[in-house]
């Protein structure tokens, strides 16, 4: 019996040391951690309330800074998250390409052979090619010389250097629209709106020697004389050649030529889309099965009654 | 026995027939997923694609193909 009261003190002494020992380490721990947490949470609120609040007053100064027209969203058929783009547009808008903006404007990202099935045939696009003079060379004897254009050649350059370009161009250059609708903000919107946004100065502007008044220019003033007309070309589908339907084509065109990989993209994204969403559901249904057992379950606890 | 057990006994009880099932399943779907979304995307946009246009610009597509 004796024996057995002392066995039971024992125990109990250490387990109280034990108890006294961890809170004791509890309280330390928490005091420090919850010191050094806060500074830290303190340093971090202050830097993202510091931020927002110089981005706050930063950003309607930006808005009020800029004077340009933005452009107003068209609604292009290929404006859907799942849309292409139109390839007879493409084809048309290729056509205002050549037959218009070619003349001052290069596209040295693209060659025909990129058209190719894109919105033409092979035996088209060869004989497109073979209509151009492109500059080869050198010979044997170390000349440039031109020869008919082949799908592997890229589109020939209006002007063989920037400074010729400007020189023609009055000082401005017209800049190479390989990318131009990635390259600017507002994409497709704002290359349709500059193309078909001239207009004569509102009073208290001026007229400007070489420059023309577009309000969706930044600046108002550019260098790029209205390209379009209605019937400044004719399209070989027999379209009716208003300034919003080439504008609207080469605008198509120009989507393409910057992103080429844009219907392949929607429809990747379509399918990845499709699949994960399925996948949701299944990763739902496998969780809810996994979990089912560990929800459902009891714990009793029965201390032994000889402890 | 409903379809589950069914399925269960003949493919996925056995290592053995739940990869090849596996394998086998993964082609299938990826094949009819593949081809009925290619589908799904020609019908939302009828009439836009190269080769919904292209019978304009080749008459004789498909002796040249060939
Ligand atoms: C007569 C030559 C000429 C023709 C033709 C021409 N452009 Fe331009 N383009 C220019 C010049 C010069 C500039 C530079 C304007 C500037 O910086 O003020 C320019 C600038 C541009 C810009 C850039 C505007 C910006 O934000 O910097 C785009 C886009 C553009 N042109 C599109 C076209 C398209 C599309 C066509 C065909 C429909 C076309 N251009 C036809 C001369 C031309």
């Amino acid at each position: 019996m004796a024996y057995r009261f002392n066995r039971l003190r024992d125990i109990s002494n250490r387990l109280q040391d034990v108890v006294k020992m961890q809170s004791r380490l509890a309280a330390t721990a928490t005091e420090d951690g919850m010191k050094s947490n806060r500074s830290l949470w303190f340093a971090l609120g202050t830097l993202a309330a510091g931020g927002l609040a110089t981005g706050y007053l930063l950003q309607p100064n930006v808005k009020a800074a800029d004077l340009e027209l933005h452009p107003p969203h068209f609604p292009w058929v290929h404006k859907g998250p799942f849309s292409s783009l139109d390839h007879a547009a493409i084809r048309r808008g290729y056509e205002v390409y050549r037959q218009v903006c070619a003349a001052c404007h290069s596209m040295d990202q693209l060659a025909y052979r990129h058209l190719v099935n894109v919105a033409y045939t092979e035996d088209e696009m060869k004989a497109i090619a073979a209509d151009a003079q492109i500059e080869d060379g050198p010979d044997d004897d170390g000349n440039m010389f031109s020869r008919p254009g082949k799908l592997s050649d890229h589109f020939p350059k209006p002007y063989p250097n920037e400074q010729a370009a400007r020189a023609a161009n009055a000082g401005a250059y017209p800049p190479d629209l390989s990318l131009i609708t990635s390259a600017r903000h507002g994409g497709e919107d704002y290359v349709f709106s500059i193309l078909t946004g001239y207009e004569d100065p509102p009073g208290g502007c001026t007229e400007k020697e070489d420059l023309y008044f577009n309000p969706y220019f930044p600046g108002q003033y550019i260098a790029m004389a209205p390209a379009l007309y209605n019937d400044v070309m004719e399209y070989s589908d027999g379209t009716p050649a208003t300034i919003s339907q080439m504008a609207k084509d080469v605008c198509t065109f120009l989507k393409w030529a910057a992103e080429p990989e844009h219907d392949d993209r929607k429809r990747m994204g379509m399918k990845a889309l499709t699949l994960l969403g399925m996948l949701t559901f299944a990763s739902y249904y496998y969780k809810r099965h996994k979990w089912s057992v560990l929800k459902s379950r009891k714990i009793v606890y029965r201390p032994s009654p000889h402890s | 026995m409903n379809l589950g057990r069914t399925i269960y006994n003949a493919l996925f009880r056995r290592t053995s027939t739940f990869v090849v099932t596996i394998v086998v399943g993964g082609f299938i779907f990826e094949r009819v997923f593949d081809e009925g979304m290619d589908n799904v995307w020609e019908n939302m946009n009828r009439g836009k694609l190269w080769n919904h246009i292209k019978h304009r610009y080749a008459e004789d597509a498909d002796e040249a193909d060939e």
